[in-house]
Parts: structure tokens; C-alpha cells; sequence
């Protein structure tokens, strides 16, 4: 965002030439996630401990018609018994403006380590979802989306 | 108001390729109808996980707005101090297929009214209560649940000589150029329907489920407002909500869509 | 304005781990978005979702903007007691709102 790239100045010109309210909306971009800042946002929660890629299935929609709205599936294979449960699943991103999706805190009474619900994806990018388990382990997976945007917006 | 990111780049970028693809499309700004057996709703395009929303009622979200208008329906108001279930009784029974051949020819109006225009006529003539604003919540509510006792029939454009003359209007409204792109809705919606444009599938732009959920407002929102998404889109100055050529395309669409079933409250991109 | 949208199924049997969806109307102020003249529209999100069964929290979540309006959540729970399941949501602004269903546990 925000590189010059060619046919920077013709698409100046088209703006300039276009109605006068286009204008006021070209600002710069608020600075957004990166992956960079979707690992320190992990390790936030996840502290030094190492995760382990497996036990998470994470299910979002490989293609997206709308941003705004994404299907978001996430289990985790666990029995949920007293001593074996899933303790939390943490969700991040990395591209929209803050890494953090969800935190969800389950215990043994969940009777199956799986949610659902729906969230926004500012572009096409990485999803990953973390399970913190009851010994304390933590397990990952990850998911690639493509987001498109809906033809014909609201607004300019 | 502007979308969460600002993409106001690749939205010129996507006008100019609209405006090449333009150049390379040699037709008349009148589209050809597309044939009756081939019309087919957005519904179909949808992604699995829309599918799985729009037809689960516990997880569609436009069933806190029929929520909503089942509660008003029975609400009363204004200073006749009446609901609309004082009249209309059992809105499951009384209201089932109305929605379906919405828009009507009103003799007070001496035109044809959509189904919005039609609640706010009840209100302000029959319950002396305030009509309410398009788009507001409370109108969107008693629209989608109206519309809703009218799931699954065909859409049924009453066969009234007097709205001849306004289908005709809108039928000419749907073929004319219009705004800084230049084009037509034929032109995007009976001419290429199915191919892409900027990544995204043109529909054949059929009204089957108006009141809608779309993704891209994350609300309920009326046909008008679609309509008027579209023409801010070909940089055109969009009718206002109510205005007669709304009223006309929408009547238009709907004989358009003649035979569809309809899907209220749908979800859509 | 709208009421909560809660479901869960009318009869479970002890020890069955039941489906429950919620869903309610909220904006979801993501807190990024930018009027057409250039003031920030402020956030204004629900930030927490918990479910209790019979007293005791079986589900909680920490919402964040990325969360889509009206949030919409489906998740488990094993059925031990009938009883009542007590939903509440918070959030930006004093955002207060709660909902109960029953369940029927034979």
C-alpha cells in the first residue's frame, strides 16, 4: 500500500477528473497487521512455548464473496475429559488492521472443543488458529484465504 | 460512509477496466431478455457457507429483522391506535402472497407502489401513525416480515393494464446508459451475466429475495438501496428512494423475474 | 431493538453433547472505518460473549473488531441437569444484553 506504481499519475488524473467527493476520501492507509505482528501477537498469548502444526482443524472458505462476512469453523481433536481438554483456541490474522480475531475458553463441560461464527478479512491472507490445552501445550493450524470484493460498493 | 479499508485504488482501477471492456463490447445499450428458461437467481451462485445462511432461519441474520416486524405487526400505533394485525389479522394467512406481486397499482397514488410504500401508505391512512423513513429499521422489519409469508411462491406481477405503461418505463430505465461508466444495467445483467467483473460474478440481477442480507452492508437493506449501490457505482447520481424511476425499475425487475421463487429474506454478497 | 436469537434443541438426553447457536444485532464499530470527511467513526463492538448453564460458564469468548456484525456463534455443551442456559454479551458503551433458554435434560 501506498508504493508508487505505474500509471500512478494517470490514475491521479482520472481521481482529479472525477467528481470532487472522491477526492476527500484518498487518505493514507492505517497501519495494518502484518505477519510480522501476527507472530508477536502469538506470542503474546502463547508465551515462549513452542507450538505444534496438527489437532486443529481450521475451516474458513478458501475463496470469500465478501469480507465482511467469512465463515469460521474451528475444531480441535480432544476427548474434553476432566484431565484433557481443550482450555482456549485463539484466532489471528494477518493482514486486517489488528492481528487478534477471537479468544474462546472452553473447560471439559463443552463436550466437544468446537466453535463457530463469522468474521471480517480486510484482503487476501493467512488465517491461524491456536488451541491451548490443558497440559499446557499448544497446537496450530493454518488456512490461506482469497477475499474479493463485492462489484458495484456502496458510498465511493 | 467508506469501507473499512480504504480501496478506493482498485476501485478506479476496476472503473478503468470497465470503461475498456466498454469499447470491446459491441452491443446496443438494449439488452437482449434473457430467455425465460434460463433466468436463475443469485441464490445459486452463492458461496456453500452463504447457502448454509440464507437457509437456516437460526442462523440467517434477517431473522432478527422478521423478529422485529412480527413484533410491530402486532404493535399498536398512531393515533387510530391500531396494529396491523387489528386488520389484517394472522399476518401468516393474510399476508401470503402479497409479497409476490409487489409492486401494485395504487388508485391513491394513481401508480404503481412498492411494498415499502404500500406499509407506509397502511400508516399514515389507517393508523394516522408517521409513515417511516426508507431504510430505517422498522420498515425494513414489517417489509422483510411481510415478504417472508410469501417464501417459496412465484413471483407473480399482477396482470394490471394500468402498470403496462410503468413496466414499460422501467424496462427503458434498465436499457439506458447512464453515469461517468456510460452503461446500461442490460448491458452488465442480460448481456453478461455469469462472466466476471473485477473478480466478482455478474448476477443476472434478479429481485428473488428482497429485503436482503448483504454481506457487503452487513445489514437488511431494500432492492432501492441495491439499485442504488449500482448506479453510484457507474458513477451515476442514484434516484432517490421512492422516486418514481426506483418504483418503475423495481416493478420492471420484478415482471423480469416473473416465475422465480422467492427467497425473502435472502443472503447476498 | 431485536431480541437475542438463541437455539437449542427442546430435549437432550444426560451425558449428549447438544449444538447451541446464538445470534444478535449489534454493528460491530470496527473503530478503522473513516467518515467521507475524514473523522474516525469510534469503536463500538460487543467485546464478550459468555454462556452459563445452570450457573456455571461453559463458553466464553473475547470478541475483537474483526468479529462480523451481528455475531453469530455455535458451540457445544454436554447435558448434565435440566436446567437454564443464561447468555450475556457486553461491550463498548455500556453494551449490556442477556437471554435464557431452557433445557430439558431426561
Amino acid at each position: 500500500m501506498g508504493k508508487a506504481k505505474p500509471g500512478a499519475t494517470r490514475r491521479a488524473v482520472m481521481l482529479g477528473g472525477l467528481a470532487g467527493g472522491l477526492a476527500a476520501t484518498i487518505r493514507l492507509e492505517p497501519a495494518h497487521a502484518t505477519p510480522e505482528r501476527m507472530r508477536v501477537a502469538i506470542r503474546t498469548v502463547v508465551g515462549e512455548a513452542s507450538i505444534r502444526k496438527g489437532r486443529v482443524d481450521l475451516e474458513v472458505p478458501p475463496l470469500v464473496e465478501n469480507g465482511n462476512t467469512v465463515s469460521l469453523a474451528v475444531s480441535v481433536d480432544s476427548p474434553m475429559t476432566a484431565t484433557d481438554y481443550v482450555k482456549a483456541i485463539h484466532v489471528f490474522n494477518e493482514k486486517n488492521p489488528q492481528p487478534n480475531v477471537i479468544s474462546v475458553h472452553l473447560g471439559p463441560r463443552a463436550g466437544r472443543a468446537k466453535f463457530s461464527t463469522r468474521f471480517r478479512l480486510a484482503d487476501s491472507q493467512i488465517v491461524t488458529a491456536i488451541a491451548e490445552m490443558s497440559d499446557g501445550s499448544f497446537w496450530s493450524a493454518s488456512a490461506d484465504v482469497i477475499v474479493t470484493l463485492a462489484a458495484c460498493v456502496e458510498g465511493i | 460512509m467508506s469501507l473499512q479499508t480504504s480501496r478506493v485504488a482498485p476501485i478506479i482501477g476496476r472503473a478503468t477496466a470497465v470503461a475498456f471492456m466498454l469499447v470491446a463490447i459491441a452491443s446496443a445499450a438494449n439488452g437482449a431478455d434473457i430467455p425465460l428458461d434460463q433466468r436463475r437467481s443469485g441464490y445459486l451462485d452463492l458461496g456453500r457457507d452463504s447457502k448454509a445462511m440464507q437457509d437456516d432461519d437460526t442462523i440467517n441474520p434477517a431473522t432478527l429483522w422478521v423478529q422485529d416486524g412480527e413484533a410491530l405487526w402486532n404493535q399498536k400505533a398512531g393515533a387510530a391506535n391500531r396494529a396491523c394485525a387489528d386488520c389484517h389479522q394472522d399476518a401468516t394467512v393474510s399476508m401470503k402472497g402479497v409479497a409476490a406481486r409487489y409492486p401494485a397499482f395504487s388508485a391513491a397514488r394513481n401508480g404503481p407502489v412498492n411494498l415499502e410504500q404500500r406499509i407506509n401508505l397502511c400508516r399514515s391512512e389507517h393508523q394516522q401513525a408517521q409513515p417511516f423513513a426508507y431504510e430505517s429499521r422498522e420498515l425494513l422489519a414489517l417489509t422483510a416480515y411481510v415478504g417472508r409469508q410469501s417464501r417459496g411462491m412465484a413471483i407473480a406481477p399482477p396482470d394490471d393494464d394500468r402498470l403496462a405503461p410503468f413496466v414499460e418505463a422501467g424496462r427503458k430505465l434498465f436499457n439506458r446508459r447512464i453515469g461517468q461508466i456510460d452503461m446500461s444495467c442490460a448491458q452488465c445483467h442480460d448481456d453478461n451475466w455469469g462472466k466476471k467483473l473485477a473478480g466478482s460474478l455478474i448476477p443476472q440481477a434478479q429481485p428473488t429475495g428482497y429485503p436482503i442480507y448483504r454481506l457487503e452492508w452487513q445489514s437488511l437493506g431494500s432492492l432501492q438501496r441495491r439499485l442504488r449501490n449500482c448506479m453510484t457505482g457507474l458513477r451515476a447520481e442514484a434516484y432517490e428512494y421512492g422516486a418514481p424511476e426506483n418504483v418503475n425499475l423495481e416493478l420492471f425487475l420484478m415482471w423480469r423475474a416473473r416465475g422465480l421463487l422467492l427467497e425473502t429474506p435472502a443472503v447476498r454478497p | 431493538m431485536a431480541r437475542p436469537l438463541i437455539n437449542v434443541p427442546a430435549k437432550v438426553k444426560r451425558g449428549q453433547v447438544f449444538e447451541i447457536k446464538t445470534l444478535i444485532s449489534h454493528i460491530m464499530e470496527t473503530g478503522f472505518r473513516f467518515t467521507t470527511t475524514g473523522d474516525k467513526i469510534p469503536r463500538d463492538i460487543v467485546t464478550t460473549f459468555s454462556c452459563s448453564y445452570n450457573g456455571e460458564e461453559i463458553f466464553r469468548a473475547d470478541l475483537y473488531p474483526a468479529i462480523s456484525a451481528n455475531p453469530f456463534f455455535d458451540f457445544f455443551t454436554v447435558a448434565t441437569e435440566s436446567g437454564t442456559l443464561d447468555f450475556k454479551w457486553t461491550g463498548d458503551n455500556g453494551f449490556a444484553e442477556s437471554a435464557t433458554a431452557k433445557i430439558v435434560v431426561e
